[in-house]
Formats: structure tokens, C-alpha cells, sequence
């Protein structure tokens, strides 16, 4: 366990916040708690010599709530995170995990086999089949394959040459599920990006390596995260700013890998982690500095937008808000609740489904009957969207709209 | 006033009573223990924790080495689930001399003291926060002992062979008949009432108060001098391997980890009373910065709770009086009372250490057997204890996998040592009028980071309702308990353990307002 990590632990005074606030704990019996499998356990754990000897930790959906509500700065969900790894690495990694943390191989496999592949995940005798034999819910939240990648479309606009000049540059960190699934909200980042006049940079790009992570392969996630790092860390030392998309792969660049995976002394992660911002962070930057345009036609909807708890711990408040209040006639309700459950993997897996669908269930109940729903991160969209029946997107899409870019 | 009749009676319920009763009892002999407090709460329950190898003596003493080295083995053998063997390594640090090794490992063979030296490196990799600058290492067979657990095993033991240990009974005096000691006089600290022992032979085996016992009984200048050593439990398990400085033996060179806790020691000073034994803002930070030179950091950790014990230094003033001193030289010490003072069955065993307490037992048995004219060979070494009912094996993850066997059938009372209410109200029950402490030092409760700010509370209500103690009663349990906390708690407020003391006063006085509930003093 890296020693910041470590020593972190010390500071825990069991007042028990972290405990009341964690969504899995509050709708479970089988996880017992933050402060329990964190803090407290953590004193037990000799896994050289003895193995791992509460399997309850694997419950931990690695929300990071904990972490965030802790006011003595006990980096819990962390610590549980290696402990998980740990214990995974002794007693085996389930193929059903190994699978559904490959995000570049199961992305490339479900657009090359579109039709098939999303017509598929929509037959009942099929996911019932892949419940029984992978473990993945068959009602667990799937998305859609894009008929090509969003890769594919980079190389096109290239070809034509059709993207905005600039001297005011940014790389745009698209991850895996923008390439695979949500193309749309790929391209329509780049489009709110050239309307600021800003000349947008899409380099290749390999998985941060969080599903690996989040499901004990740190191995794999350490080799996967300092490939994507080299190939980003150039850009960040030329003095370019990297936007993302997407939550939580954000921040592996920003923290996460460095902490989790013990890549403090990586100079790439080093080197870009203080350039990387979520992409509504950025606007936000743009806003106070007066360089973000105003200009926007009304959207009249009531929309309930939940900031992801992977957003929220990134630490630098809910930047959408601010974005939304610049749009005409939108209404945003905060439903104020921590997390929607899905957590990444964990809601897809069968026997996680029912805790992740309880920890949303506040959730879903303010966003049922909704026209549009929104949320920053990916995998919480989908399953928003699978629990309630009501499109969700990303804060961006709002943007787009209000820019008139359709 | 109750009266009792044993052949055999033991003062002092320290590792040395309780090897002493045990001895006896398995030997056939009637046997009784009595002990003022509770088992373990004097210089026994006061160490680090260490099972020696041997290889801390082998230097200045081989024979305390040799004896180490063999005990180390009987204990681990017949008393298994109280000891970790965690190993140990000698490391010799930028500080230390760096001859002592070749003059270590050669003592080692010498005194038989089993020992490989390896490359610090592989020290250093087994050892990941073990100073990067150490350069020798040798692995040696040290362990970590539950004193507690290993004093209750013995106490089970001798009782299944008849033996009865009455704790919270003190001496209050020693019964002669012309030049022989018949038995005691000794009030039960618990009822108030007294009680008369009539016994065939006394064996004084109560540590740094055997010079008490030993003036009570008639026998004058037996002078226990209390060697005052402070230790200091570090949150969380810094090493996994018993580290010894490999320098000549001095303050802070040894750190045990020991269930969830490092524990560092120790100190040596004189103190005047076994009872009172200060601990000062000096020592504590003398115990920081030895730690800081085996594990560069160690400041930065939590520090939970600091005490001290008492080693009982044998010094007697007729020393030309013939003493048996074939073991002194082990430091050690066996009085026998009749060629020294004309006292006839009454024998003193004082001295030594917690690894050897078992031979110290044996000793002091065998001298008495011969006294006696009896022929009954000790079987202690060959006969195994009872193993613990509490949770097996002691090993760091035991009670974190006993609690995932039971994580939602059973509550937890003390969250830091997980111990849940099952193991509480079995040991309650057991002992009905035992103070929070008892259950401290049977069950660890209270001795995590929180230091009973969380656990207290409920265990005081669980022995309120399982015993039929007034409130007033159970406050003032509460109250005692957190007092006796505090006592260790106060020299080491720095960091991390102050911000927790600070909320437990909170809870404690805040909450629950307990310096101003009203409390029932017992006896």
C-alpha cells in the first residue's frame, strides 16, 4: 500500500461520518461500511503471510463518497480499493471481470458486430443466458454500439481538413466509451469546443485503465494508464490543456492512478495531472476569464441533473451549475443524492444489481417522468437511462443545444 | 471468615504464580493462587510482548541466552495459539557499533541461540519500512506473545488439575507457626470479606512485590528493587517481524508488533514503588526517537497508549546469607528462606524474565519438592494448554476473519479490536464482578486508536445488563475505566491521538456528562 495512503489511516477518529454517508452501506447488510472495511480493517490485514480474510470489502463499490466526506482526510476509499486488489490477487479474478474491464477489446468487438452486438444486449434469452454463464445482470444497464468510432471519424475530419485553426489549443481526452458508444457526445464536445474558437486536438488514446483497476487487475491498469499517459504527457508539457468527458477516467489522470496505482514518480501522470480538467471545469475557466461565449438560445426544459460522485471527487464543486445558469428558460433540479449505484462494473454485476438499483433508487424516483435527464459521467447515464425509461446526457449536450448547433 | 486448607499456596497471579501454581498442580499437588488484583495486571501485562530468542543475551549473559532459546520452544509448543511467530531480525543501524555483530552471531552459537545472518537487502524487502540504511541483518526466532491470553491458558490448565485462583484477594498477613508458614490471612477485595489459607508450603512468586510478602512473612532485606521500562503501542502492524537493535543491549531497541499494534520498548531506570511508576514527557520522546532509527518515519505514526511496567530486580542485602544463586547469574532468583532466615516452607522465586517464566516455575517447584522430601518430576514442558475459547490462533487477521464469519449475526461492542457482544457477555458472565479493565485484558477492549471513547459506553451498559449492578455502579466502572485510559493516554498527546482524545472528551464528558453522573464507590 503506497504510504501516503497508509499513513492517511491514522487520522481516522471513528466518528462514523464516512459510515452515514456511504449509499452501498445504507441499502446492504453484506458490506459493512467504510470506516469497517477501511480504517478498522485495514489493522488486521497482513496478506503477505495470512491472505485476506474479509471478502465483505468486495462489496465496496469504490464510489468514494467516504473519502470525500471524511473531515479527518483518511483516504478510505482508496484503502480499500488496494485491499480489494489484494484480495483479488490471491483469490482470483473472475472471468466475468476481466471481461467487462477490457473496455479497448470490448469496445472494438461490440462496433465491428454493431447490428449483431445491439441487438443482442436487447433479447431477454440472451442476457438471461450471459447472467448465468458470465454473472453480468441480465438487466444490467448496456449501451449501444456506435455503427463506427469515434476514432474513425477523428481520421475523416482529418482527411477533409475541415476543423477550426487556433493559437488557443486543447487536447480532448474522449476515452473509451465516447469512442465505442457515446460518438455523439464526442463530436459534440468538439463542436462546442470550435465554437469557443478553440482548435481541438485528438490524439490516440488508450484506456486509463480504471475498469481494470476497479476490479483488482493493477497490473494490467498500470500498464494501460502510462501508455495513455505517454501518449497525453507531450501535449501537457508543450503547455496544452487536456479536457475529458468522461468523470472518472479524468480522474485516474488526475489522482487516482498516482494514488491507487502507486504512480506517484511517473513523470507522464506527474506531467499531466495539474493540465487535466473535467470538460464543464474548463468552460467554467473560460467563463471567468470572459472567453467562453454567451450567446445561447432557450431550452426550455426541466431537467434533473445528478453530478456524479466520481465528479464530486474531483474536488472542484459541480461546474454544470454554472453552465446551466448561463442558459436561458432551463431549469435544473438537484435530486441530491450521492450516487446512482452503478459505480463503473459494479451494478452490472449479478450479484451487485439489486444493491446498486437500491442505492439509486431516490434517484430514479425524481428523474421518472422527466423529458431529459443529465450527468456528467457515462456509465451513470446508462443506468439513469435503464432504470428510468428517460434519455440522459451529458452537460454538454445541453450546451450544444443552447449554442444552436444542431 | 471462610477457611481454606491446600497443600500448596502461590502469591502473585503474574506469569511466574500462574507457571508456579501450574507446576504444582500438575505435579498433584492441592494447589491455590492468590492475587491482589486481577491476573496479569502487574509486570506481566506490562512488557512488550516479546517471546525472546535468546539472542538479546547472548552478549552479556549466555546462559539467560541458552534458556531463552529453549523456552522459546516449550512455549510455542505447548501453549501455541498465544504466540505469533513472527520471527525476528538483529539489525545493525547507522547508530549502532558496528563490531557488536561478529560478537552477536558468535554469542549465538555459543549460547545455541539459533541465527542466520542475510543480506540486509532481503531484510529490507521482508521489511519494507525498516531503515533503508541498516547494514547486517540477522534472522532470529522471536515472537510475539499474548500475555493475557497465554496467563489464562496456564490458569485454565492448573485448574483442570484442581487448582483455585482467587484473584482481587490480597495478603494482608502471613501466618507463622513457630518457624514454619502455615498460610495467610487475605480479604477479598470484591465481598470485603477475609479469608484464612492453611497452607503446607508458600511460594512467594509475586514479582517486584515479593520483598512485601517476603518482610510480611518474617524474612527481612529480601529487596525487590522495581526496574521501571515504559513502552509505547504504535497504531497498525509498522513491521511484521520482531526488529532488534544489534547493538549492546539499550533504550528503545526492540520493536514488537503484536496483534494490531507495534509496540516499542523500552526504558530502564530505578523507580521506589512498583505502584507508581511515572512516565515522563523524556522517556517518551526517547522511546520516539529509537524508533525513529528502526523505522525512519515512526514519529509520524499514531501513537495509542504508553505504560509502564516493573522488572523485579533481585538485590538482597544478606547476600552472604546462602542463597541459592546457582541462578542468579540468569537473573533469576530463587530465596530459599529456611538457610537464609531459619523460615522453614516458604520459598521466594523473583527475577527473571517472561520467556523463562516457565523454568522459573520448575526451579522453584523442584526446590520445594526437595524441602518436602517428594518425588514428583514437572511435566509443565510436555504438557499443552488449553487452547483459548476466544478466537484461536493469535495472528493479526484472526478476529478480522472470525468477524466476517459472524458479520451479520452478531454486534460489535469495541469496533477497533472487534469485539463483539457474544465474546463480552461470555466473559461477563464469567466474571460478574469484574471492572471494564478485566474484561480489558481478556478481550482487548479499548485498546485500539479510539481508546475506549467508543466502546466504553457500551460495554459499561452490557455489564448493567447482565450483572445486576446499580447504575451508580456502573458509572462509576465507566468512570475508573477511562481514568485508567487516560493514564496512558496523557504522556503520548501528539498528532493524530490528540484530535481523538479531544472527541472522546466530547463523548465522555459532552454526551454523556459522566463527571457529573452519579457514581457508587466500591470498595
Amino acid at each position: 500500500m503506497s504510504q501516503s495512503i497508509r499513513d492517511s489511516l491514522d487520522h481516522c477518529v471513528k466518528c462514523t461520518i464516512c459510515e452515514t454517508q456511504c449509499p452501498v452501506a445504507a441499502v446492504t447488510p453484506l458490506f459493512p461500511g467504510p470506516k469497517y472495511v477501511g480504517p478498522q480493517a485495514e489493522r488486521y490485514r497482513d496478506a503477505s503471510r495470512e491472505g485476506s480474510p474479509d471478502d465483505s470489502l468486495d462489496y465496496c463499490s469504490g464510489c468514494g463518497t467516504c473519502t470525500l466526506v471524511c473531515p479527518q482526510g483518511v483516504k478510505v476509499a482508496e484503502i480499500n480499493a488496494q485491499a480489494r486488489a489484494v484480495m483479488k490477487a490471491q483469490k482470483g479474478v473472475p472471468f466475468r471481470d476481466k471481461l467487462i474491464s477490457r473496455t479497448v477489446v470490448g469496445g472494438r468487438l461490440s462496433v465491428a458486430t454493431s447490428p449483431l452486438y445491439n441487438w443482442g444486449i436487447g433479447v431477454g434469452a440472451l442476457r438471461w443466458a450471459a447472467e448465468r454463464t458470465v454473472g453480468i445482470h441480465r438487466r444490467a444497464p448496456m449501451p449501444h454500439a456506435a455503427r463506427t468510432t469515434f476514432r474513425t471519424w477523428v481520421w475523416r475530419r482529418n482527411l477533409t481538413r475541415r476543423r477550426v485553426r487556433s493559437t488557443h489549443r486543447v487536447v480532448y481526452f474522449h476515452g473509451c466509451a465516447a469512442n465505442y458508444y457515446e460518438t455523439e457526445l464526442a463530436r459534440r464536445t468538439v463542436a462546442v469546443l470550435e465554437h469557443q474558437g478553440i482548435e481541438v486536438i485528438i490524439p490516440r488514446q488508450e484506456c486509463c485503465g480504471l475498469p481494470m483497476q476497479s476490479n483488482g487487475l493493477l497490473d494490467e491498469a498500470r500498464a494501460s494508464v502510462r501508455r495513455l499517459a505517454a501518449q497525453l504527457a507531450p501535449y501537457a508539457r508543450e503547455g496544452l490543456d487536456i479536457v475529458s468527458t468522461s468523470t472518472s477516467c479524468s480522474l485516474m489522470l488526475k489522482r487516482e492512478a498516482r494514488e491507487i496505482l502507486e504512480l506517484e514518480d511517473d513523470p507522464d501522470l506527474r506531467a499531466l495531472a495539474p493540465r487535466m480538467f473535467d470538460i464543464c471545469e474548463y468552460l467554467v475557466g473560460l467563463y471567468e476569464q470572459g472567453k467562453l461565449q454567451t450567446q445561447m438560445q432557450p431550452v426550455p426544459l426541466t431537467v434533473p441533473y445528478h453530478p456524479p460522485c466520481q465528479l464530486r471527487a474531483h474536488n472542484i464543486g459541480t461546474p454544470a451549475h454554472r453552465l446551466f445558469e448561463l442558459i436561458p428558460e432551463l431549469r435544473v433540479i438537484d435530486p441530491n443524492v450521492t450516487c446512482c449505484g452503478v459505480a463503473g462494473t459494479y451494478g452490472l454485476k449479478a450479484e451487485k444489481y439489486d444493491i446498486a438499483m437500491a442505492v439509486g433508487a431516490p434517484l430514479f424516483a425524481q428523474v421518472d417522468g422527466s423529458e431529459l435527464a443529465c450527468c456528467d459521467s457515462e456509465t451513470c447515464r446508462w443506468q439513469i437511462n435503464s432504470a428510468t425509461g428517460v434519455e440522459t446526457v451529458h452537460p454538454i449536450e445541453l450546451l450544444y443545444r443552447a449554442y444552436g448547433l444542431e | 471468615m471462610e477457611a481454606i486448607q491446600t497443600e500448596v499456596l502461590v502469591i502473585g497471579g503474574g506469569a511466574t504464580g500462574l507457571g508456579v501454581v501450574r507446576d504444582a498442580a500438575l505435579r498433584g499437588y492441592d494447589t491455590v493462587l492468590l492475587e491482589r488484583v486481577d491476573l496479569g495486571q502487574g509486570t506481566t501485562g506490562r512488557f512488550h510482548g516479546l517471546l525472546h530468542s535468546g539472542g538479546r543475551y547472548v552478549t552479556r549473559d549466555v546462559e539467560a541466552g541458552k534458556e531463552c532459546a529453549l523456552e522459546r520452544d516449550v512455549l510455542s509448543r505447548i501453549v501455541p495459539d498465544a504466540i505469533e511467530e513472527t520471527g525476528g531480525f538483529f539489525v545493525t543501524t547507522p547508530v549502532d557499533d558496528p563490531d557488536y555483530a561478529d560478537a552477536f552471531a558468535r554469542g549465538c552459537v555459543d549460547a545455541g541461540v539459533w541465527v542466520d545472518e542475510i543480506e540486509p537487502a532481503l531484510a529490507i524487502a521482508e521489511e519494507p519500512r525498516l531503515n533503508p540504511r541498516i547494514s547486517r541483518a540477522f534472522r532470529v526466532k522471536d515472537g510475539a506473545v499474548d500475555a493475557w491470553k497465554l496467563l489464562w491458558a496456564n490458569a485454565r490448565s492448573a485448574q483442570q488439575h484442581g487448582a483455585r485462583i482467587l484473584t482481587y484477594h490480597w495478603v494482608t498477613s502471613i501466618l507463622r507457626e513457630d518457624d514454619a508458614v502455615t498460610g495467610v490471612i487475605a480479604r477479598n477485595d470484591l465481598t470485603g470479606e477475609e479469608v484464612r489459607i492453611d497452607a503446607a508450603f508458600t511460594i512467594n512468586a509475586s514479582g517486584a512485590w515479593a520483598g512485601e510478602i517476603a518482610t510480611m512473612a518474617g524474612a527481612d532485606g529480601v529487596t525487590v528493587v522495581p526496574g521501571k521500562g515504559i513502552m509505547i503501542a504504535m497504531n497498525h502492524r509498522l513491521v511484521n517481524t520482531v526488529i532488534n537493535r544489534c547493538d549492546p543491549p539499550g533504550d528503545g531497541d526492540i520493536l514488537v508488533p503484536v496483534r494490531t499494534v507495534s509496540v516499542i520498548g523500552t526504558t530502564d531506570t530505578e523507580a521506589r514503588n512498583p505502584d507508581e511508576l511515572e512516565i515522563t514527557h523524556d522517556e517518551v520522546q526517547r522511546m520516539l526517537d529509537a524508533g525513529e532509527v528502526l523505522v525512519p518515519g515512526f514519529r509520524n505514526t499514531r501513537a495509542l497508549h504508553v505504560w509502564a511496567g516493573a522488572r523485579p530486580l533481585f538485590k538482597d542485602e544478606r547476600a552472604d546469607q546462602s542463597l541459592d544463586t546457582r541462578h542468579m547469574s540468569r537473573g533469576m532468583a530463587l530465596v530459599d528462606h529456611e538457610r537464609r532466615d531459619g523460615l522453614r516452607r516458604f520459598l521466594t522465586i523473583t527475577g527473571g524474565k517472561f520467556t523463562t517464566y516457565r523454568l522459573m516455575a520448575e526451579v522453584v517447584v523442584n526446590a520445594m519438592c526437595e524441602q518436602l522430601g517428594d518425588d514428583r518430576p514437572c511435566t509443565t514442558a510436555t504438557t499443552p494448554m488449553p487452547v483459548s475459547a476466544e478466537d484461536g490462533a493469535t495472528r493479526v487477521g484472526a478476529r478480522l476473519a472470525r468477524r466476517e464469519r459472524n458479520l451479520h449475526d452478531e454486534k460489535v461492542v469495541c469496533e477497533c479490536e472487534l469485539v463483539t457482544r457474544g465474546l463480552m457477555v461470555q466473559e461477563i458472565d464469567r466474571k460478574p464482578l469484574g471492572n471494564l479493565d478485566d474484561l480489558r485484558r481478556v478481550l482487548r477492549l479499548g485498546m485500539g486508536p479510539c481508546q475506549g471513547g467508543y466502546c466504553a459506553h457500551r460495554a459499561t451498559a452490557l455489564v448493567h445488563e447482565r450483572t445486576d449492578i446499580s447504575a451508580g455502579r456502573a458509572h462509576e466502572l465507566l468512570h475508573r475505566f477511562y481514568e485508567y485510559r487516560w493514564l496512558g493516554l496523557k504522556p503520548i498527546l501528539y498528532g493524530d491521538q490528540v484530535r481523538q482524545a479531544v472527541l472522546d472528551e466530547w463523548i465522555i464528558n459532552g454526551t454523556l456528562d459522566l463527571e457529573h453522573l452519579p457514581r457508587e464507590v466500591s470498595r
